[in-house]
């Protein structure tokens, strides 16, 4: 092997809310353990992406004086607004009427890759090892089978596999335990979770598709403070998603839109849906006359407690959307990651301290008001799968009369790549022309994600069958890579007559939806070369 | 031998440069900042100099605000042995770059001084022959290839015309092209290291350069956005268009 390897107390694989809460617990708990963090983006936030609404529940027990630290959470939501739209028509559904869950007035409206840029400054204040650029690729046994540690990525690897001269060997990082905090679909969380079966008795995973653009808008049209979110068109009765609109400060929006990804029509363009949508008359007055400064999307997590797998295992632990701690009605995900990190951290103290099982983690989190929120909030997204209006009253009944506590729970029967139907069976959708002032192409889209990987190397997007697109795919779904991939990574060329399928790995965002999406799992995304990816900037 | 290295952190080269609204300059919030990119060039040769025995210390120096150290903390990473940092707010031009190097030549008093041809930002190359002038060293600019024999330097340079080979003698100054070498990583044990490595901080004021910026900067505008094309039916109408609207034939 020839790797140089570096032991640790714990190693906390990903940069996100999770890991770095968990970093920093620890540390509160005790300022002697060796704490060390790896981040496969280039710097922690660079390829964080999220709404976001901050609850801010969990800081307040992890920093308590998080106001006197110069934190980025300063604009406290001051209005709401929810809308169902029709095509050109919307209707303003009463606030007071909305289940609490998706009430904001005391949260904030933040930037979470600032929050964890943040969050890692006092990480890194209290001690914690802080590696951006390393990307954890490998996960090391002992020969009991548990969790050693991870190794990270090799530099330096040509696109055939061969060492170049620049060739830098990964590196083993050992820990007491290994915290990994990869975020939804992560590539190691999701071996771990088949390898040790964590998965066993609970229902498949949900998940769904996000994109956020950044506009900055006109005066007239701005309010600081403002939090909207639409249901409804473009996307019809049987399809799960909707709409944000944040107004933060600097004249900024942010904007976005989240489709689930057990949607049926393999025709179906989550990118272009969201595109669409910025053209509707009650959005579009908005951001008219404004600028598109930064775009980006990412896969989340909707599955709730009936998909959430056991979060502990030999000498590991599971922590975030690694797991998908998300609450879906609430739209939020980053207090409960951090609360599931934090409550993490207290689990390894008792562990290295008083030789406790991991297994307590479990016990613990039972307990807490993540798991109570949690479920409070697991028979929303199942109901949706009756459609948008049968969902909506039985939310109703559910989660403003019952509050959550219906005596059933409703469970997700698919996972999301089974849920395509055959081409042949459904319509083509006929999405309008991109104009260059509200809706854009793909290509310049992704071009203000700052995305780069190095030239040379092996592509990162792998293919169990090579065959299987053209073969299989392209003919029973007109190949959906095509059209679920946000970045145009996935092409289907005809050269000579002869259709070719072509990965531009180089345009790869991370959001890991071709590895949740694709209808026979025939592709799996592994982590580039370290610093590969977007470079996002207040997402 | 001694060899200095100046390293400018700039934005990286992958993002996307945005104007202020009201033309005084780029958007620099948010956005993620990394080594000038022929810097790391510049670094990786002297590092290579000193692996090959030539060489003694490597030292690392840039000037800039506070969060400019991480660019000499990175060259510390990849075999810079200690690092100087001349803190300065502000936009600092080439002339009073050049002049705080010349203060801090004359106190480490190097043999050669590495820097990348130019900064991606104001993409001015100017430095390395101001700090020539100021010195009275020979300059070799942009560098793609380096030999390095006794107190003699041949160097290949990149011109319009080819390549062009000189011979000049240390002291002196060499700009380094993207061409001249491919930069290594920085291993996370080396990371590691680096953070025990001494960085000197010192600011410009205490130096006596006088770092005012000299050139008034009137309005930083976006270049005009290409327009759409259009698509003709025929080859006559092609000719018709490029003759009576674009006057080009």
């Amino acid at each position: 092997m020839g790797r140089e390897s570096m032991e640790y107390d714990v190693v906390i694989i990903g940069g996100g809310p999770s890991g770095l809460s968990t970093a920093i617990k620890l540390k509160q708990l005790d300022a002697n353990l060796n704490v060390c963090l790896l981040e496969k983006a280039s710097e922690i936030g660079a390829h964080i992406l999220s709404g976001n609404v901050f609850e801010t529940r969990a800081l307040d027990e992890l920093l308590p004086n998080w106001k006197e630290l110069n934190s980025p959470i300063k604009t406290k939501v001051s209005k709401e607004k929810f809308l169902f739209l029709g095509k050109t028509k919307s209707i303003s559904w009463p606030t007071w009427l909305l289940p609490k869950v998706q009430q904001n007035h005391n949260n904030y409206i933040i930037s979470l890759a600032n929050l964890c840029r943040w969050l890692a400054e006092q990480a890194e204040a209290l001690g914690v090892e802080i590696f951006p650029g390393f990307p954890a690729s490998e996960i090391l046994y002992n020969e009991d089978g548990s969790v050693k540690g991870v190794a990270t990525q090799d530099m330096g690897i040509d696109k055939e596999g061969n060492q170049k001269d620049s060739f830098e060997p990964g590196i083993e990082l050992l820990g007491k335990v290994t915290v990994f905090a990869e975020g939804c679909r992560g590539h190691l969380g999701k071996k771990l979770i088949e390898k040790f079966n964590l998965s066993k008795d609970k229902d498949p995973q949900q998940y769904g598709i996000g994109f956020k653009e950044i506009w900055e808008i006109e005066d007239k049209n701005h309010e600081e403070g403002m939090v909207m979110h639409t249901a409804g068109w473009p996307l019809d009765n049987n399809t799960y998603g909707g709409s944000f609109m944040y107004h933060a400060e600097n004249k900024q929006v942010f904007l976005g839109y989240v489709i689930g990804l057990d949607y049926k029509n393999p025709y179906l363009s989550p990118y272009d849906e969201f595109q669409r949508f910025k053209t509707h008359p009650s959005i579009k007055k908005i951001i008219e006359g404004g600028k598109r400064i930064s775009y980006g999307a990412r896969a989340l997590i909707e599955g709730g407690l009936q998909s959430l797998p056991q979060m502990f295992m030999p000498g590991a632990l599971l922590v975030g959307c690694d797991a998908g701690t998300l609450n879906m009605p609430k739209i939020k995900g980053s207090h409960t990651a951090m609360k599931s990190g934090m409550i993490a951290a207290e689990t390894i103290i008792e562990n290295i301290k008083e030789n406790k099982n991991l297994s307590i983690y479990n016990e613990k989190f039972k307990k807490s008001w993540v798991y109570e929120e949690l479920h409070a909030a697991r028979n929303v997204k199942p109901s949706f799968s009756w459609g948008l209006i049968l969902g909506i009253i039985f939310t109703g009944i559910d989660q403003i009369l019952f509050k959550g506590k219906l005596p059933f729970t409703l469970k997700h029967k698919h996972a999301d790549h089974e849920t395509l139907k055959p081409a042949n069976e459904m319509s083509k959708i006929d999405y309008p022309k991109y104009d260059n002032v509200i809706t854009f192409d793909k290509t310049s889209s992704v071009y203000l994600t700052g995305t780069n990987h190095a030239e040379n190397q092996p592509v990162h997007l792998k293919l169990k069958d090579p065959n299987l697109p053209i073969n299989y795919t392209l003919e029973k779904f007109d190949e959906p890579a095509q059209r679920y991939c946000p970045a145009g990574v996935y092409e289907v060329q005809k050269e000579n007559d002869i259709n070719k399928f072509v990965i531009n790995s180089q345009n790869c965002i991370h959001c890991k939806t071709c590895d949740i999406k694709e209808p026979s799992q025939n592709i799996t995304w592994v982590t580039p070369e370290g610093s590969g990816g977007p470079k996002y900037g207040n997402m | 031998m001694k060899i200095l290295v100046a390293v400018k952190r700039v934005i990286d080269y992958n993002v996307q440069i945005r104007v202020k609204d009201d033309g005084t300059g780029i958007v620099t919030d948010n956005v993620k900042m990394s080594t000038n990119p022929p810097d790391d060039n510049a670094i990786e040769e002297a590092v290579k100099i000193k692996e090959s025995g030539k060489a003694t210390e490597v030292v690392a120096v840039t000037v800039g605000e506070e969060k400019a150290q991480e660019t000499v903390r990175k060259a510390l990473a990849v075999g810079a042995d200690r690092g100087i940092h001349v803190k300065a707010d502000g936009i600092i031009e080439p002339l009073a770059v050049s002049k705080i190097l010349k203060k801090i030549v004359d106190k480490e008093k190097p043999d050669l001084v590495f820097m990348g041809k130019q900064a991606i930002d104001d993409d001015c190359n100017q430095t390395g022959q101001m700090l020539s002038a100021l010195l009275e060293w020979p300059q070799a600019t942009f560098a793609s290839k380096i030999d390095l024999e006794d107190k003699k330097l041949k160097v290949i340079r990149e011109i319009d015309e080819g390549l062009e080979t000189i011979e000049i003698s240390t002291p002196a100054i060499v700009t380094c092209d993207l061409r001249l070498n491919e930069p290594r990583y920085a291993s996370l044990p080396n990371i590691m290291k680096a953070k025990k490595k001494p960085i000197e901080q010192m600011n410009a004021s205490d130096l006596g350069v006088d770092i005012a910026p000299k050139i008034q900067q009137i309005k930083v505008e976006e270049p005009p956005k290409r327009k759409a094309g259009i698509k003709v039916s025929s080859v006559a109408e092609l000719v018709q268009k490029l003759k009576n609207e674009a006057k080009v034939i």
